[in-house]
């Protein structure tokens, strides 16, 4: 039984993605002084806080992108941050997707083939990742648009392709650093409800870093990282 | 802000007599509404009444200002209780907000928990709100919308005073 599968004493469900103290300095200049928190499998987390407060590092910390100086990040039980990086790639594209503020599409690529991209970088054929890929176009109001490439598609359309690529692969955890930033508000709210319905029907953990307290409303619950110090190590329930 | 709540909150700072309490009250809270002399003592013998404040000797000289007021536990508890709840969430509270800060500064109270404490109750009605609008129609969405954005415009003021908290704090106090 894994450990996010297992229930503590009190009854609770063991939580699927913690940081224990994780602290991190670039330099002489720290970006992160001490991150506490924990998510159950399903919630949906936003992460707050000023610009320039640790907000996106400690996302980039979660999700073995970046490795704290000290501290512990453990998935599903498992430490993260002992990890190697071949290892850590391995559980970033085998376990979780990313969704960014500009959606980071390859422009060379048409909108299913970025779509399919993880994938194919997983090994899947060319025919199976693009099959999955279509299947995303629909649910995500992007019927038709399959073959264009990014340069053809407006600010939410392309956010919204990349919201397909950060989900295509079924991962356990969606990590999205501002998925709304560049959008106005109705495009925003359009993507966040999107987000929102498709990680929960899927089961998917979100940790969703945001400074907009709109964006943040769609989660279950907030942590504010200030100083790059979050405490929230109280895991929150699912919204049904 | 209810009147007797401001007079314990400028009484814990110190004991005072009541036309220091007015010119406090009225530079602080009044906002060009004075408060008049009969409410400030009519306040002061019911707070004294219920036990949260105490009435010192009477001091020689005419007039009726003569005594010197202090709280009692029971009065502070009452303000510490006022401060540590946040307010329900709705539109137009911004100066119940911050008469909270102010008084926490002036107090030496933490005005960063009270503006935390008071973030996560409005996060949680925009949560509602937001839960609203997905579920309902699309009226219920448009006045969803109505309240998110005038508590979206609460949270930013909270964020900001949040990060000016420094300069406020040696405001108040000097």
């Amino acid at each position: 039984m894994s450990a996010s599968q297992a229930a503590d004493d009190a009854g609770q469900p063991a939580p699927i993605l913690e940081a224990h103290d994780a602290q991190l300095s670039f330099g002489v200049t720290p970006a992160l002084r001490g991150a506490n928190l924990a998510l159950v499998r399903g919630e949906i987390l936003a992460v707050m806080g000023p610009s320039g407060s640790g907000k996106s590092t400690l996302l980039y910390c979660l999700a073995g992108i970046l490795t704290p100086d000290t501290g512990e990040i453990l998935f599903d039980g498992q430490r993260v941050d002992t990890m190697g990086e071949q290892e850590r790639s391995r559980l970033r594209r085998d376990h979780f997707g990313f969704v960014f503020q500009f959606g980071q599409l390859v422009p060379e690529l048409t909108a299913e083939e970025n779509v399919a991209l993880p994938l194919l970088l997983g090994g899947a054929s060319r025919s199976r990742a693009l099959d999955a890929a279509r299947a995303w176009f629909e649910p995500l109001s992007l019927d038709g648009l399959e073959r264009r490439r990014s340069g053809e598609l407006s600010g939410g359309q392309a956010q919204r392709v990349a919201l397909a690529r950060g989900l295509v692969s079924r991962p356990e955890v969606l990590f999205a650093d501002e998925p709304t930033g560049s959008l106005d508000s109705l495009t925003g709210e359009q993507v966040m409800e999107l987000l929102v319905s498709a990680t929960r029907r899927q089961g998917t953990t979100v940790v969703l870093v945001t400074h907009e307290a709109r964006v943040a409303a769609y989660a279950d619950r907030e942590v504010v990282v200030r100083d790059g110090k979050a405490n929230s190590l109280s895991a929150g329930r699912v919204r049904s | 802000m209810s009147v007797p709540i401001a007079l314990l909150g400028l009484l814990e700072r110190e004991p005072s007599h009541g036309y220091e309490l007015k010119r406090d009250y009225d530079a602080y809270f009044g906002r060009g509404k004075a408060l008049p002399f009969g409410q400030v003592y009519a306040t002061l013998g019911r707070l004294a009444r219920d036990g949260k404040v105490l009435p010192g000797e009477v001091e020689p000289g005419a007039g009726p200002d003569r005594k010197r007021y202090a709280i009692t536990p029971i009065g502070k508890s009452e303000v510490e209780t006022w401060l540590d709840t946040p307010i329900e969430p709705e539109p137009h509270l911004q100066t119940v907000l911050f008469e909270k800060v102010v008084l926490a500064l002036m107090l030496g109270r933490s005005a960063e928990h009270y503006l935390d404490i008071q973030r996560g109750t409005h996060l949680q009605r925009m949560r509602e709100l937001t839960e609203l609008k997905r579920s309902g129609t699309a009226i219920d969405a448009l006045l969803a919308d109505h309240g998110l954005f005038h508590l979206e415009a609460d949270l930013r003021w909270i964020d900001l005073t949040a990060a000016r908290l420094d300069s406020l704090t040696a405001m108040v106090r000097s």
